[in-house]
């Protein structure tokens, strides 16, 4: 990959604006959120803002509602990440080590429910439990979220078994250890890093998720459709800004993290043979 | 004992892959293709207008509603928007993409490469929200407007019919704007990757054989990359046509595809016209899924 | 049970079919007790599928494997009292050498201290002391691959599988390899199975060698036997160069149409005209080719008859000036009848 060193071509002033100017358009709107968490007025989004306070972090901590829905959304994200881990694993094994038909479909059926507008498979899903009679709960939203987030952990797996030199596991069946001592002290230190990554990827896309949970829900209110509920109907306004950069934060950093461990361990494997 | 087990298993490899594949597979099977289906042999059924019940007979009458009149306007109306946002993010993403591509230092890069992709890591509804912020009557950008002594040109254009509406936050401006900020960080990344592929020593080549530097970008660059702008604009296009949460929040009630199945599916209780409706972006995608796995995109997972 | 006559691998017909393709075909063969047996052959002749079957990381399609007796094919591979050390050398890059050569006794559970002296042993060995704490990662090609052999060897395996264990090392550090690893051999007196592709190689470090050839054995035999009396031509281009000699060509030569050959070494390559003994056999023609190789000198000499025969010769007073002038010359070759070998086909 050529990289233009300091002695190549310079990129014109014209360039340099425009690419500039889209950078600042991708991150400026999401500065702003965090700037408006500090203004004291309560009805509208005036500009500038009339003062500066920290009062809505107390008075969004009050809120019984808003402690309601983040532990909803929590425990949705916990769950639907362990259902997503077992099932991904499961899958990445699979096509990792046998040959059968229809092994390539097996990735393109994991990733139609993230691929697929969440409208469609919101409709879908809803259609689906609403004609089998079945109450909208918690188990229902945690169901239509594992759909999305397997394809995550199985992509993380997958990747990191492929990298994996495959004479390891028959290197420790040589020495004597049988399946399941040779994933306990050869496989799972391998991939450990990988199912990290992918359960924390999981865990942000489910925490995040707006559209497929709006239709699996039934009168459960997870954090993103409060805020839903806030864009259009709005009543809390400053309060909102403070549960938007909370939730901003909460999705950030886990997939931040992944990032950085995938980086991470990438860099080492150059390392070995 | 546990080696015993895994003497029997290592001797059945079939067995083993029956076990592992299983769950999985029929999870997805079940729950998600199951679903998908579903929703198709509903989109075969209708709506008896009377009784408000869904009659559970093979008919194309659903599809047919399709063209009618109002619901081809909410057709055009998305795949328009689509279209413009499409255009507008390819030209905004495409100097950023050739910047951090081509002129960028190996560690500027990185850098530039994550501050693209932070927005991806961001919560979309809050970025959607941050519109709603700043869009507002009072908000940033009218201040900004103002001060530049643009409410005259603001105003003309909320007037004009197809793309005006009584504010900024409730118009299909103020939607064409956040759909173009929400996907840009999705038309970036693939121009960016195709540039990155289109090896140094052509545009030496190319100025070495005579061409000035907006030739060598008109002649050599543009058609390389050309690729990465088509992969990103489906992902406009496909996204913008699916959305229901950015009209609902933004628009007013000139509906988008997205918002006429939310409705139609909700209390309206018509669900073969909702599922009819998105057999069309469904479409789309796996159209587009299939050429890409073509392409080899999944061979690289 | 066992005494020295059992052999330490025994296949009886032993067939691996993949489809249509046969990897193997209908192999049999005995490798004794405390030998060091070389598997050689080109790439895909099926050498390391035999390999892959004894260890048990493969099943035979058909026949049966016995180990010291015992018919080890339904035997998952860490049921086998056998060790292998792989191609890639296969590493474990989360442990460190210490723990990874001790990787077999761990899960024997023998105790920590059991462990690592023993550990420390086999570091002696395979010379590489102290080495326990480092990381693979830090280590060069031939130090992993003396881990590899340290790891396999502290089991006390009865039979040391190696599959191509040299192919990744430079020269020099093969040929180091080679010495060690047969005096490694000789000292801890275990069964070695070698797979190779270099007949120098094989026959450098083997008792005896088995050739492969498209999934069915050739031949089996020592070093000597195999270079000396190849059964087949195949044999004998496999091994060694070799010049075949055929049809008209070969009856001008020695009055029969039975194709035969002879080894370079084994050619005088003589003056236009040389007075030549009645037990040779012998010919005319061109020299067309001179490679000099320091020790020795290559000729390529184009019969008067048809053909070309190669011939090899030492240096002992010849300087490369005077070889190159033999370049397009005339030349006498004879060699001694009884050096030649007839082959089939």
């Amino acid at each position: 990959m050529p990289s233009k060193s300091s002695s190549g071509p310079k990129a014109s002033l014209g360039l340099k604006l425009a690419a500039l100017g889209g950078l600042l358009f991708l991150h400026v709107p999401i500065w702003i959120i965090f700037l408006y968490t500090l203004t004291p007025d309560e009805t509208t989004f005036t500009f500038p803002l009339p003062g500066f306070t920290l009062k809505w972090f107390g008075v969004a901590m009050q809120r019984a509602d808003l402690w309601r829905a983040l532990t909803l959304s929590l425990q949705v994200a916990a769950v639907a990440t362990v259902a997503a881990l077992i099932l991904g694993t499961l899958a990445a094994a699979a096509v990792y080590r046998s040959r059968f038909f229809g092994r390539e479909a097996i990735s393109f059926l994991l990733v139609l429910p993230i691929a697929l507008p969440g409208i469609v498979s919101g409709i879908a899903l809803r259609t689906a439990i609403g004609g089998f009679d079945i109450p909208f709960s918690f188990w229902t939203i945690v169901i239509g979220h594992a759909t999305f987030c397997v394809v995550v952990v199985y992509n993380n797996v997958l990747a990191r078994f492929r990298r994996m030199q495959g004479s390891q596991i028959e290197a420790s069946m040589d020495l004597g250890a049988n399946a399941f001592q040779t994933f306990r002290y050869v496989v799972f230190p391998n991939v450990a890093t990988a199912l990290l990554a992918g359960g924390m990827l999981a865990f942000a896309l489910s925490f995040d998720e707006v559209i497929v949970t709006t239709f699996t829900a039934g009168q459960q209110t997870t954090l993103p459709i409060w805020i839903f509920s806030q864009l259009t109907r709005p009543r809390d306004r400053p309060v909102t800004n403070v549960v938007a950069m909370f939730v901003m934060l909460i999705t950030f950093i886990p997939i931040f993290l992944a990032q950085r461990l995938s980086a991470q361990s990438s860099d080492t494997e150059g390392e070995t043979k | 004992m546990l080696q015993r087990i895994s003497t029997y298993l290592y001797l059945r490899p079939q067995l083993v892959l029956g076990l592992l594949l299983g769950p999985p597979l029929l999870y997805m099977l079940v729950v998600y293709l199951g679903s998908l289906f579903n929703l198709l042999v509903y989109s075969f059924y209708y709506l008896e207008e009377f009784t408000g019940l869904i009659v559970r007979e093979f008919t194309l009458r659903t599809y047919a509603q399709i063209f009618e009149p109002a619901n081809r306007d909410i057709f055009l109306r998305t795949a328009g928007m689509a279209t413009a946002v499409t255009i507008v993010d390819a030209l905004i993403a495409f100097p950023l993409a050739y910047y951090i591509a081509k002129f960028a230092s190996a560690r500027l890069k990185t850098w530039l490469i994550i501050a693209v992709t932070i927005p991806l890591w961001s919560s979309y509804l809050v970025r959607v929200y941050a519109w709603k912020l700043i869009l507002a009557q009072e908000g940033i950008l009218s201040w900004f407007i103002n001060l530049l002594r643009l409410d005259g040109v603001l105003n003309w254009l909320l007037s004009i019919e197809a793309i005006g509406g009584s504010s900024l936050a409730l118009s299909p401006i103020g939607l064409f704007i956040v759909f173009a900020y929400i996907w840009l960080p999705y038309m970036i990344i693939p121009i960016q990757t195709a540039l990155e592929r289109v090896p140094g020593s052509l545009v030496e080549a190319a100025s070495d054989l005579g061409a000035k530097p907006l030739q060598t970008f008109r002649t050599v660059i543009l058609p390389l990359a050309f690729p990465g702008v088509v992969a990103g604009s489906i992902f406009t296009f496909s996204l913008t046509l699916g959305d229901f949460i950015v009209p609902l929040s933004l628009g007013n009630s000139k509906f988008f595809i997205g918002q006429a199945v939310y409705s139609y599916q909700g209390t309206a209780g018509n669900i073969p016209l909702a599922a009819a409706m998105t057999m069309g972006p469904v479409l789309i995608m796996i159209v587009y899924l299939l050429i890409a796995r073509r392409l080899g995109a999944f061979d690289a997972l | 049970m066992t005494d020295s006559s059992t052999p330490a691998i025994k296949f009886d017909q032993v067939s691996r079919h993949f489809g249509e393709v046969k990897a193997v075909d209908q192999a049999d063969l005995e490798i004794r007790d405390g030998e060091f047996f070389s598997m050689l052959g080109p790439s895909g002749s099926g050498k390391t599928t035999c390999l892959r079957m004894i260890a048990g990381f493969d099943r035979p399609t058909y026949g049966q494997i016995y180990l010291y007796g015992q018919n080890v094919s339904d035997l998952p591979p860490y049921e086998r009292n056998v060790n292998t050390v792989f191609q890639d050398y296969a590493l474990f890059p989360h442990m460190n050498v210490g723990d990874n050569i001790a990787y077999g006794l761990m899960i024997k559970k023998v105790p920590k201290t059991e462990r690592m002296r023993r550990v420390e042993e086999m570091l002696e060995l395979v010379k590489l002391p102290g080495y326990a704490g480092r990381k693979p990662s830090q280590l060069s090609g031939g130090q992993r691959q003396r881990v590899a052999l340290a790891r396999a060897l502290i089991n006390h395996p009865r039979v040391l599988l190696l599959d191509e264990p040299l192919g990744a090392l430079d020269l020099k550090l093969r040929q180091q390899m080679q010495v060690e690893l047969k005096s490694i051999q000789q000292r801890v007196g275990i069964t070695f199975i070698f797979v190779t592709h270099d007949q120098e190689e094989a026959l450098t470090m083997s008792d005896r060698i088995a050739l492969f050839n498209q999934g069915r054995i050739e031949q089996i035999g020592s070093p000597s036997e195999i270079y000396e009396h190849p059964a087949s031509a195949f044999v004998a281009g496999f091994v060694g160069t070799s010049n075949l000699v055929r049809g008209e060509v070969a009856k001008r030569i020695t009055g029969s149409e039975v194709t035969f050959s002879i080894r370079p070494e084994k050619i005088h390559l003589g003056s236009a005209n040389e007075l030549v003994l009645a037990d040779s056999y012998v010919t005319d023609g061109n020299v067309r080719d001179v490679v000099y190789l320091g020790l020795y000198t290559r000729y390529l000499v184009e019969l008067d008859g048809g053909g070309d025969l190669v011939v090899v010769e030492q240096n002992l007073k010849t300087t490369s000036m005077d070889v190159l002038k033999i370049k397009g010359q005339r030349v006498r070759l004879h060699w001694k009848k009884e050096h030649i070998r007839e082959v089939g086909g």
